[in-house]
């Protein structure tokens, strides 16, 4: 059975309520996103988000997250390619980033 | 989904501080949310991409109707700069400074950074070939990630069923 069959999830995907979020869970979003597997690096940037949004009530923006994490935008987008800016928060079992930048 | 990757191209034609801004926004835009991004910079826009003036970009007051002494926290409401004002010198270097103190509120990035965080995410740079000959440019005129010179028709070419945006 999949995990994201026992979580709350909107009409896009994301997840509604981040307490519900684990690991396993998160591995199992990003195999659907093409992530076949999740680095080290994809680590840190999701573990940047969920403490960003646990103070900040929103997913982080790309920015946020290159600035957070030291993490470059080239390596962001080699590690979250196709769309970085919603796969990041749908791994992270956030909603989808508030702001521009 | 089509199998097609969804594409907009921005034609970037002017070189004011404020008109650099929207392709930069809607660009990042566009990558973070997976979709392929063009910009062709053509006339003034090529400013943007211009080594010597990316960093230079300015705001003239004169003909700016929507900018009012009001967004300055003045108690003026609808009157906007007067005119006669504009000749002072220095004026320009003002409105330049308040709007980029503006652009920093909102946490957005000097142009420069901003265009190379588009560059570093995937997007494609060009330089019109009509404005480099008319202006006397070369690639060494650009900055890193400008890929090449290309014609009018070349443009066409490569945004083959893309979006198209003209600023």
């Amino acid at each position: 059975m999949s995990l994201l069959e026992t979580v709350a999830l909107n009409d896009e995907g994301f997840m509604t309520n981040p307490d519900e979020w684990t690991k396993e869970l998160a591995m199992e979003i990003a195999r659907g996103e093409g992530i076949a597997e999740l680095t080290e690096d994809h680590w840190k940037i999701i573990e940047f988000c969920r403490a960003n949004a646990e103070s900040s009530g929103a997913a982080p923006t790309l920015r946020q997250i290159t600035k957070g994490t030291g993490i470059s935008t080239k390596e962001l987008f080699a590690l979250y390619p196709k769309g970085p800016a919603k796969k990041v928060a749908k791994i992270s079992g956030l909603g989808k980033p508030e702001g521009c930048v | 989904m089509s199998d097609e990757n969804r594409h907009i191209a921005f034609i970037c034609s002017k070189g004011d501080l404020d008109m650099a801004y929207p392709a930069l926004v809607m660009g990042w835009a566009a990558l973070g949310n997976g979709i392929d991004v063009t910009i062709f910079f053509t006339f003034w826009g090529m400013d943007i991409i211009n080594k010597k003036r990316q960093k230079r970009l300015e705001l003239s007051p004169i003909g700016k109707t929507s900018m009012k002494m009001s967004m300055m926290g003045l108690p003026t409401g609808n009157l906007g700069i007067p005119n006669i004002m504009s000749v002072i010198p220095g004026m320009t270097a003002f409105t330049s400074w308040f709007m980029k103190k503006k652009i920093e509120e909102v946490h957005a990035p000097p142009v420069d950074e901003y265009l190379q965080m588009l560059v570093d995410a995937g997007a494609n740079l060009y330089a019109c070939k009509m404005s480099v000959d008319m202006f006397g440019h070369t690639m060494d005129t650009y900055v890193d990630g400008v890929k090449d010179i290309v014609t009018a028709g070349d443009f066409m070419d490569m945004t083959d069923g893309a979006q198209i945006i003209f600023i």
